[in-house]
């Protein structure tokens, strides 16, 4: 017991530093304990990429303008050397960047932050002047007749332009249709809706939104179709069927004539979304950081692009499954296989949600238990094996993928999110404890790795665990202190009571 | 269903965190660990030591030398094929004779030399070792084990393990194999651990599935009249482990070869908890009692003799 209060001091200011910290960053600048559902705020960044040609470069974003069901409560543009300004045209709110010379690759940031809600002028968008005429629509042969027919069905069973847009959508989306199909192998269904109401004389109009879902990257919009009926515009989401309207969390993002995005001087552009929901006294600190010199504001992570920001906030959820299995092993004595393999597979649970992801890890690990089986008979060098096995487990995947997709599963990206190598190892140790331990043993351990799994799944999905985890990183100082703590447990496990329980019972 | 703790505790039953924290870690250096995990190097070691090991015929380190593994076991017909870093006694084949082009295990089961090779390429390709790190074959004699031990079980050669600390055996046991357990000495598997009596090598205590047993499933042997000849040699031979590894807590599996008497068959710096389900008793007390003293001394015989003196049965009961 040598060290015993030098440890114990250790844990103690491990400890008293993060609460220490964590009431102060509470205290002071006002970041609440617990996730306030209420009140969220989503922070969308856009990110346009591309290659410029040596000249004078300008990019054009199209930019939110009051959209439906959201407040813009900040923007900010940030970009090195490049003027910017907003302009209010015709082709609706824009945001242009400028410079006079630019070579080589080009990154341009363009942050908004929405909160739901409107502002006073509800419908600005809808009392804006209406395009002179529909656009004039020409088909060519064989589409020109699909569109007539489909277009005359559409209007023998409507009788105003809102019903013939639900009608027009019906039939786009309606699997047995053949003029649809034709159609739509040269045009989106979006695309396909507007041009055929255009056709019949009603002005509409694609209109594109983003979806949002906390912590995702590399996100694009989705088109909409925009309708012109009695003065007004009217959204139409093709996913919600005939109905007007759209999800509550589509924020609408472009919604006039012209491209989103438009780079004179430069190629191969695109534009990326990353979005992220924040609570309002975090969004109020963010910006008392980047006024006041607040010392405490250098460990905040708020000023991060939030890409970066998305992905550490699932970084930071690790050290609570390792928590958990730290737990799980030595106080009660689970057997997983693979340390820390459970919580890779928690993280990939976060992404999939637990059914959906266990029922995928399941399938691919039993499947591929099978045909580990028979490449075990190959007589391949070990390492040979693992990357035959990492191969199958990808076309597994890619299979199960399709597969789920024509049941109607949407399995599809989920799958995707494991970690291939680790399920390859996985199975590859499985099936030789299957060999030389027995069945029995594989349900231990694969049993006991789902469980710990599943634990620091549970943990790990809660809000409030999420909220703190990302808010307060010095609560790792406690998780630190915690780990280390268990670390000296020297108790029996759980696992032990039973294991010796025949060593209690004699005399 | 659960025995309680405190129950546990009154028994001195040592668990596997007390055992890494206050044991392992503590007598442990983490630099001697290769001495144990690689064969190999144990069996370098011993032979400076003068502690007998069964022989070395072979070591293949490359798959290269799998090809000609066909020459190489020409002269041997009885054999063990081991992982030089193998955990848990995984991936050990033992080959009990020859039938024309067939390799028989105890079992009888029939092997091909390509079955042997994949098995040495699998061990090479570091399958059976720790992390998976590449390894190499040892190829050794096969244990003539003495008729005494050979009527005890089926199957597989009984071992003894002893548990040493700071020199000094504290707990012993001797492991037969079961039909169950498919002639494999791990007592999770179902072969049955005897207690012996550090004193006098006697049977104290024996289970099987953790649960007590009189005689041998298959054989019918009473387990309660064993008693292992020539008992002080084979715990020198342990306690001699201690100097040739400096591993402060150290398993020994040891066999007894009816040429060659006590041969030490491997090491393992993290020896396993069930000892103390076999005997029947906790190993703290004992522990804690090699904890205080302060002299140990040099000599592996004292030490054994101190083990003979102090953890007898009669002490205890």
């Amino acid at each position: 017991m040598r060290q015993q209060p030098l440890f114990f001091l250790a844990v103690s200011v491990l400890i008293i530093i993060g609460v220490s910290m964590m009431w102060l960053r509470h205290d002071r600048l006002g970041i609440p304990l617990l996730p306030e559902n209420d009140t969220p705020v989503w922070l969308v960044e856009a990110r346009i990429d591309f290659v410029a040609l040596g000249d004078e470069t300008l990019a054009s974003l199209s930019l939110p303008d009051d959209p439906p069901g959201y407040r813009i409560i900040s923007e900010q543009a940030a970009s090195p050397g490049y003027g910017f300004s907003r302009v209010n045209g015709s082709p609706g709110r824009r945001g242009e960047w400028s410079k006079r010379e630019a070579t080589g690759r080009q990154t341009l940031y363009y942050k908004v932050q929405f909160a739901p809600g409107q502002n006073g002028t509800a419908q600005r968008n809808g009392s804006a002047a209406p395009p002179s005429e529909p656009q004039q629509i020409i088909w060519e042969e064989p589409q020109a007749t699909a569109a007539a027919d489909l277009l005359e069905t559409a209007m023998r069973r409507s009788s105003t332009p809102a019903s013939l847009t639900r009608e027009l959508i019906k039939a786009v989306q309606s699997p047995n249709d053949q003029n649809a199909a034709l159609l739509l192998d040269q045009h989106s269904p979006q695309q396909l809706v507007v041009r055929l109401l255009n056709q019949s004389g009603v002005p509409a109009r694609l209109a594109m939104g983003l979806k949002l879902e906390d912590a995702r990257r590399n996100q694009s919009l989705q088109p909409l179709v925009d309708v012109y009926i009695e003065d007004t515009w009217h959204l139409y989401d093709l996913e919600r069927g005939g109905q007007e309207g759209i999800t509550p969390n589509t924020l609408v993002w472009h919604r006039a004539s012209g491209p989103v995005l438009e780079v004179m001087g430069g190629q191969n552009s695109q534009v990326r979304f990353s979005m992220m929901r924040q609570s309002i006294p975090a969004l109020d600190l963010a910006q008392s950081q980047a006024s006041a010199d607040e010392p405490l504001g250098y460990i905040s992570l708020y000023q991060l692009p939030i890409e970066e920001q998305g992905m550490l906030k699932l970084l930071l959820l690790l050290p609570v499954g390792a928590l958990v299995v730290a737990f799980m092993r030595i106080v009660i004595g689970i057997r997983t296989s693979g340390t820390f393999m459970p919580v890779l597979i928690a993280l990939a649970f976060i992404q999939t949600t637990l059914l959906p992801g266990l029922t995928a890890f399941l399938t691919i690990v039993g499947l591929g238990l099978l045909l580990r089986g028979y490449l075990s008979r190959l007589n391949l060098l070990l390492v040979a094996r693992i990357a035959a096995m990492i191969v199958l487990v990808v076309l597994l995947t890619g299979l199960l993928s399709v597969f789920g997709h024509e049941m109607g599963l949407n399995l599809g990206m989920t799958i995707t999110f494991f970690p291939m190598i680790i399920i390859a190892w996985t199975i590859e140790r499985m099936s030789v404890i299957w060999e030389e331990q027995g069945a029995r043993e594989v349900a231990i351990q694969g049993g006991g790795s789902l469980l710990v799994a599943i634990g620091a799944y549970g943990l790990m999905q809660l809000g409030v665990v999420r909220h703190l985890t990302f808010n307060f990183p010095e609560i790792h100082l406690i998780l630190l202190a915690l780990i280390l703590l268990v670390g000296q447990y020297t108790g029996y496990k759980l696992s032990e009571l039973y294991r010796f329980r025949s060593m209690a019972e004699q005399d | 269903m659960l025995a309680s703790p405190a129950a546990l505790r009154s028994r001195g039953l040592l668990g596997m965190n007390r055992r890494n924290v206050a044991y392992i870690s503590r007598y442990n250096e983490r630099r001697l660990y290769p001495l144990v995990d690689d064969k190999k190097l144990t069996k370098e070691r011993a032979m400076r030591h003068g502690v007998a090991t069964p022989t070395l015929r072979d070591v293949i380190d490359t798959q290269h030398g799998v090809r000609d593994l066909g020459e190489r076991l020409n002269h041997l017909s009885r054999f063990a094929i081991k992982p030089s870093r193998g955990a848990g006694g995984k991936g050990i084949m033992v080959i009990h004779e020859r039938d024309g082009e067939q390799f028989l295990k105890a079992s009888g089961q029939a092997l091909t030399l390509d079955n042997l090779q994949r098995h040495c390429s699998n061990i090479l390709a570091g399958l059976h070792s720790l992390a998976g790190a590449p390894d190499s074959v040892i190829i050794e004699d096969l244990i003539e084990a003495d008729p005494y031990f050979e009527s005890l079980s089926v199957e597989g050669v009984p071992d003894i393990r002893v548990i040493i600390f700071r020199g000094i055996p504290v707990m012993a046991m001797l492991r037969l194999s079961t039909h169950a357990s498919d002639g494999k000495a791990n007592l999770h598997q179902g072969a049955i651990g005897v207690g012996l009596d550090l004193a006098s090598g006697r049977c104290i205590h024996a289970v099987q599935h953790s649960r007590r047993v009189h005689s041998h499933p298959d054989t019918g042997v009473d387990l309660n009249h064993i008693a292992i000849p020539d008992w002080q040699n084979l715990l020198t031979l342990a306690a001699r482990c201690h100097d040739l590894t400096g591993l402060g807590y150290l398993g020994a599996d040891i066999v007894v070869d009816r040429n060659r008497g006590p041969l030490m068959l491997e090491l393992n710096a993290r020896p396993g908890l069930a000892i103390q389900i076999a005997n029947g008793k906790g190993l703290l007390p004992r522990l804690q009692w090699i904890e205080a003293q302060e002299n140990i001394p040099e000599n592996a015989e004292a030490r054994a003799g101190m083990a003979m003196a102090e953890f007898g049965e009669r002490i205890e009961t």
